[in-house]
């Protein structure tokens, strides 16, 4: 077992592992969200359920920030790691001619992500424990709907959200399929995975995509 | 007998082996660990030796010039392996195995040693299958077998066309799993520049790290030259580049005999010259002959028309083909063994017919293999009216399952698509039946040291049958030298330790260290390769596919003359005491400068043709070759004296209790 | 046709390399790459300077010995070949072609475009064989029938000549397909599941000890592996270790 830690292929199970999580995670995220489009009432109460259901708060909330930060310390280690594997770098290098350039670029598309994370925690997460725990407002079921649409009011915000929808796309699309491999699966299933990995890449960040230009075109008249 | 002692076994033939080890003394494990071993080159034989020979207890020490013993030639084979198995139950037998290979070797090898390498081909095919080796299977999960040239069962075990590549990693795994337990001391990129003998007996070795270009003594209790063939001194082979002769010359040099060593075989099938810049022969394996058939135009303005490219081959007429392995030899056709296939298509390109532009090609044609495939297919597939090209489509495909990288292979080389043109094919020099001379235990002339696989002349007399090289080695390395080293080990118990700082070290290093520094300061205008390709070519034109009184007088001249130019004129760039690829050549074509006029001397010896070595002198009037046992069923043994040319004939004459001696006949 | 070369030279590993331009004239395209470079040499040599050093063998693809950088991808353009196969009929008059050695910390060059590969072989050395001593009285070899398509997996797996294209192509100088090629062969076969759970393990060890980088399944190494040895591989060898650990 203690093996297990240091070696290359666990770091990488542990990637393919906290990554499918961050996964799992989005599908909750994006549906939630898209509530915000359907119904608001739905999603007021979703949110407020989410907000204050104290499994939610005290056991999912860690588990989602932990997943979050092994990911990224995860990959930035990898990638400091892999650095120094190839300390004379090449002249000429042509990655282009064997390999994808999303899956050369993962820290890439990861930083940037992560990133816009830090400002998508900065505009609710921040602000939720603020309003919670430190102004210790009261509960107030409705807020959250109001409080979503206006985040999208500003063009440089939305834009903002597009393009890191996109790299997590791109992020996605290599990664996705990326983690069957390093746990170890690849056979006659492979390419249907490989499909379905593509299909959710693009489909979920199209729908927060989605979801962020329909807010922005439609902000909340008072 | 007189000085050679061939120290066969005596009783009956199949039962010598197992009485011989019998009788042989045995070291105790105990003292094994005090024994030291120095194994040179690490191919099928030397890998497969240093790891048995670990296994047993012995400290083994192995040495090669390539980065890792992986890398050894024994990796480019390509056919298979036979082995006595019968497990297509068509009748082979250990004897039977026995006598194809005396028989393919035109009666020139000891029976007793071809006897035990059929005995022990079965053990080699369990073990290796035991060491993971992936050999080809049916769809029952058994193993599978196919046929090769000039027999008649089924027993020749593949792993599809790289059969020495899976069989030398399973040795090379053998050897790190040695290497792991700290057995065996393996160094790589170093080169063996001469044998240490200290009272009589091989004591070890003076190496050269190849890297560092630092010299290094090291001793052992016994030396095993496994260091392949000497194929390379006609530049152009199938040999790797760095395949050289230095471990067994330099051996040869301090006192071991060198046998037969015009015995060279020139493989019927390789990629043709293409020009002056070419620097290596690619072989299209033997398999290949099983279904494509050789031809050339039968007049020779055809043939003109074709080299200048006015005329296709596809464009000609089939009675204006000649298909003169069938026409010659109707009984075997194109199946005929290598040599006779090879002097074949020099004749015809000789008198003219030759297809390429250099004029030294015919064609390997498909065409007709192809149809027969495609028309078989379409029957069995209910194809009722299939038209030709359709035909065609279905026989390319199973052509290509059969042979699919062979073909990639040479359009990769050539340029041109096999399946639509036919191949262009010509002989080439392939492997070396003649070696170092061993007794039945494998040990040279000189006490303690030893010789295995393509190094030694044992068992393939003056022509070898496909998928017997890797048998031999294998042979040699597992089944054969981990016994009869320790018989003579069994005296060493008490030696302990070699010490290097001998009188008999430091006069060896200096002759390697004045032979060095006489290549460096030889201030001249030629290349290495200069030398090696002038040399190439005169082995060649007069040493090659066949051979005359004249020539071979002409080549000893030339040769002689060659070398004296080459040690006063080569430049060596570089620095001794670095890394140096010239100077490594240099040292390995020194070297080819005095085996190639002992082959010619060789040649000239040998008024007889048998096997690869054909003498136009000595040939029926149907132009095959005419064998003289009664004055030359001997194995030539050379006694080293100076220069080549003073080097002394012993004859170890051939005993043939067990099968008659025949004329081979594939008419 | 006429060729501009630009090469990595290094007089030895503890001196700094640095790229240095060549042109050639009169090359045809039925020469191979490597006979390309025995004209720099001989051109060389005869102008007294010391030729370019570079690593080659049975020059027919199978011994593993090449290894060259060749316009940023391993063994050069074309694929399933290795450098010594590679003719120059795939360049074109006026190229430049730039040659490098592999690079890889793991593989640090000895001269010019030489470089040391002993990672490699201390990974085998670590766990790349099956325990059985040479007795000749192993069980027969037809005992254990073996499915035809384990058997044929096992054979590509082991067709791997252990040229290290796969850690040169790769962005992180990952060893895993060289690594899983080993383990795979012998994970496939029964005789080699008795010590499969040991094997992984030590050879995984070795290979991070080595100093390669990590698998980010680019699959470079797949697609410039001279013997297109498959990612499959890869795979299994992360399914065999992850099964090793928690087992053990």
């Amino acid at each position: 077992m203690s093996s297990l830690i240091k070696s290359s292929i666990a770091r990488k199970v542990v990637m393919a592992l906290s990554g499918l999580f961050l996964v799992l995670f989005l599908v909750l995220h994006v549906t939630i969200n898209l509530t915000s489009v359907i119904s608001p009432d739905t999603f007021n109460e979703w949110s407020h359920f989410m907000g204050y259901n104290g499994l939610v708060q005290y056991i999912m909330q860690p588990i989602l920030i932990i997943g979050v930060i092994v990911h990224f310390v995860m990959g930035i280690v990898l990638e400091l790691q892999n650095m120094q594997a190839r300390t004379i770098k090449y002249t000429r290098y042509k990655g282009a001619a064997n390999s994808p350039w999303v899956s050369r670029n993962m820290i890439i598309t990861g930083l940037v992500v992560l990133a816009f994370l830090g400002l998508h925690f900065y505009d609710f997460w921040i602000h939720e424990m603020t309003y919670k725990y430190i102004e210790v407002h009261p509960e107030d079921p409705a807020r959250y709907y109001t409080e979503t649409v206006e985040k999208f009011a500003p063009i440089w915000r939305t834009v903002l959200y597009i393009i890191s929808f996109g790299l997590l796309s791109l992020h996605l699309w290599h990664g996705f399929a990326s983690s069957f491999q390093s746990m170890g699966l690849n056979n006659k299933y492979t390419p249907y995975i490989k499909s379905f990995t593509k299909a959710y890449a693009l489909v979920v960040p199209l729908v927060f995509v989605f979801i962020a230009i329909y807010h922005h075109l439609n902000p909340i008249t008072h | 007998m007189g000085i050679l002692d061939s120290k066969i076994p005596s009783g009956p033939l199949a039962e010598k082996w197992t009485k011989h080890k019998n009788d042989i003394d045995l070291v105790n494990p105990a003292n094994k660990r005090n024994i030291d071993i120095i194994i040179v080159g690490t191919g099928l034989a030397g890998g497969s030796a240093a790891a048995s020979l670990a296994e047993l207890g012995y400290n083994v020490k192995t040495f090669c010039y390539q980065d890792s013993p992986r890398r050894a030639h024994s990796i480019a084979a390509q056919g298979g392996i036979n082995a006595s198995k019968n497990y297509q139950g068509d009748g082979d037998s250990d004897y039977r195995l026995f006598y194809d290979t005396v028989k393919g070797g035109d009666y020139r090898s000891r029976e007793a040693n071809v006897y035990r390498l059929a005995e022990v081909s079965g053990n080699i095919i369990d073990q290796c299958v035991s060491q993971g080796v992936p050999f080809a299977r049916d769809y029952g999960g058994l193993l599978d077998n196919r046929s090769f040239g000039g027999v008649l069962v089924s027993r020749t075990f593949y792993a599809k066309g790289q059969t020495g590549q899976q069989l030398l990693l399973g040795a090379y795994a053998a050897m790190n799993r040695q290497i792991h337990r700290g057995k065996i001391k393996s160094y790589t990129r170093h080169e063996m520049l001469d044998l240490v003998i200290v009272d009589g007996k091989a004591r070890g070795i003076i190496a050269r790290n190849l890297i560092t270009g630092e010299i290094e003594r090291h001793s052992a209790h016994a030396v095993v030259i496994a260091s392949g063939g000497y194929g390379n001194l006609f530049f152009l082979s199938t040999y790797a580049m760095g395949a050289n002769v230095m471990a067994a010359w330099r051996t040869h040099r301090r006192g071991a005999f060198f046998a037969n060593p015009c015995f060279t075989q020139i493989h019927p099938t390789c990629i043709p010259v293409s020009g002056e810049h070419q620097s290596k022969l690619t072989l299209m394996s033997e398999s290949l002959r099983n279904d494509g058939r050789i031809w050339v135009p039968k007049r020779s303005e055809d043939a003109k028309a074709i080299r200048e490219g006015k005329l296709k081959p596809t464009q000609l007429k089939e009675e204006d083909r000649d298909y003169y392995l069938e026409r010659r030899y109707p009984a075997f056709g194109n199946l005929v063994p290598r040599d006779v296939a090879s002097r074949a298509a020099k004749e015809r390109c000789d008198a003219g017919y030759g297809v390429n532009k250099t004029g030294e090609a015919v064609f390997l044609d498909f065409d007709a293999a192809i149809m027969r495939y495609g028309s078989e297919k379409a029957l069995t597939s209910g194809l009722k009216n299939a038209d030709n090209a359709h035909i065609r489509k279905l026989g390319e495909e199973i052509v290509e399952a059969k042979y699919g990288n062979l073909f990639q292979m040479y359009e990769k080389i050539v340029d041109e698509n096999p399946y639509k043109t036919p191949m262009m094919i010509y002989p080439a020099v392939h492997y070396t039946m003649g070696g170092l001379w061993v007794d039945y235990n494998l040990q040279t002339t000189i006490p303690g040291c030893y010789a295995a696989g393509e190094a030694n002349f044992s068992d393939h007399g003056a022509n070898r049958l496909g998928a017997s090289a890797l048998m031999q080695g294998l042979a040699d390395g597992y089944f054969v030298l981990p016994y009869t080293i320790g018989d003579y080990l069994a005296e060493d118990i008490r030696t302990g330790p070699i010490p290097t700082d001998s009188e008999e070290f430091n006069k060896a290093e200096k002759d390697v260290l004045d032979k060095i520094n006489k290549l460096m300061s030889a201030k001249g205008s030629n290349s290495v390769d200069y030398y090696h390709k002038k040399l190439g070519k005169i082995m060649w034109n007069n040493c090659g596919m066949s051979r005359n009184a004249k020539g071979l007088k002409e080549a000893i001249q030339e040769i002689a003359a060659l070398r004296k130019d080459f040690w006063e004129n080569v430049k060596v760039p570089g620095e001794a005491n670095t890394k140096n690829q010239e100077l490594e050549k240099a040292g390995r074509v020194a070297d080819f400068l005095e085996i190639g006029e002992l082959f010619a001397m060789d040649a000239l010896e040998r008024n007889e043709s048998c096997g690869g070595h054909f003498r136009e002198e000595y040939q029926t009037p149907e132009g095959e070759a005419l064998r003289d046992d009664k004055n030359f069923k001997f194995v030539s043994a050379w006694e080293y004296k100076g220069d080549p040319k003073d080097a002394k004939l012993h004859k170890e004459n051939l005993i043939y209790e067990n099968i008659e001696l025949k004329t081979r006949s594939y008419k | 046709m006429k060729i501009y070369l630009k090469i990595w030279r290094q007089k030895d590993a503890s001196t700094k390399g640095k790229i240095v331009d060549y042109t050639l004239d009169g090359i045809e395209g039925d020469m191979s790459f490597l006979e390309m470079l025995d004209i720099l040499n001989e051109d060389l040599i005869s102008k007294g300077e010391v030729p370019v050093e570079f690593d080659h063998d049975c020059r027919e693809g199978i011994c593993g010995t090449c290894s060259l950088q060749i316009n940023g991808r391993p063994h050069g353009p074309d694929r399933l070949i290795t450098a010594c196969q590679l003719h120059m009929r795939s360049f074109n008059d006026g190229d430049t072609i730039v040659i490098e050695p592999f690079r890889a910390k793991a593989f640090p060059v000895i001269k010019d475009l030489i470089v040391d590969r002993n990672a490699f072989e201390r990974i085998q050395q670590a766990g790349g064989f099956i325990s059985v001593n040479t007795s000749g009285n192993t069980i027969d070899a037809n005992t254990i029938p073996i499915r035809k398509e384990n058997a044929d997996k096992a054979f590509n797996a082991a067709a791997c000549i252990g040229c290290g294209a796969c850690v040169a192509a790769c962005k992180n100088a990952s060893a895993m397909l060289f690594t899983s090629a080993k383990v795979s062969q012998f994970a496939l076969l029964p005789q080699g599941r008795i010590e499969a759970m040991e094997r992984v393990q030590n050879m995984v060890r070795q290979m991070d000890l080595e100093g390669f980088g990590n698998c980010t399944n680019t699959g470079a190494c797949e697609v410039e592996c001279p013997k297109g040895i498959s990612l499959e591989n890869i795979a299994r060898m992360n399914r065999e270790y992850l099964s090793a650990s928690l087992k053990g």
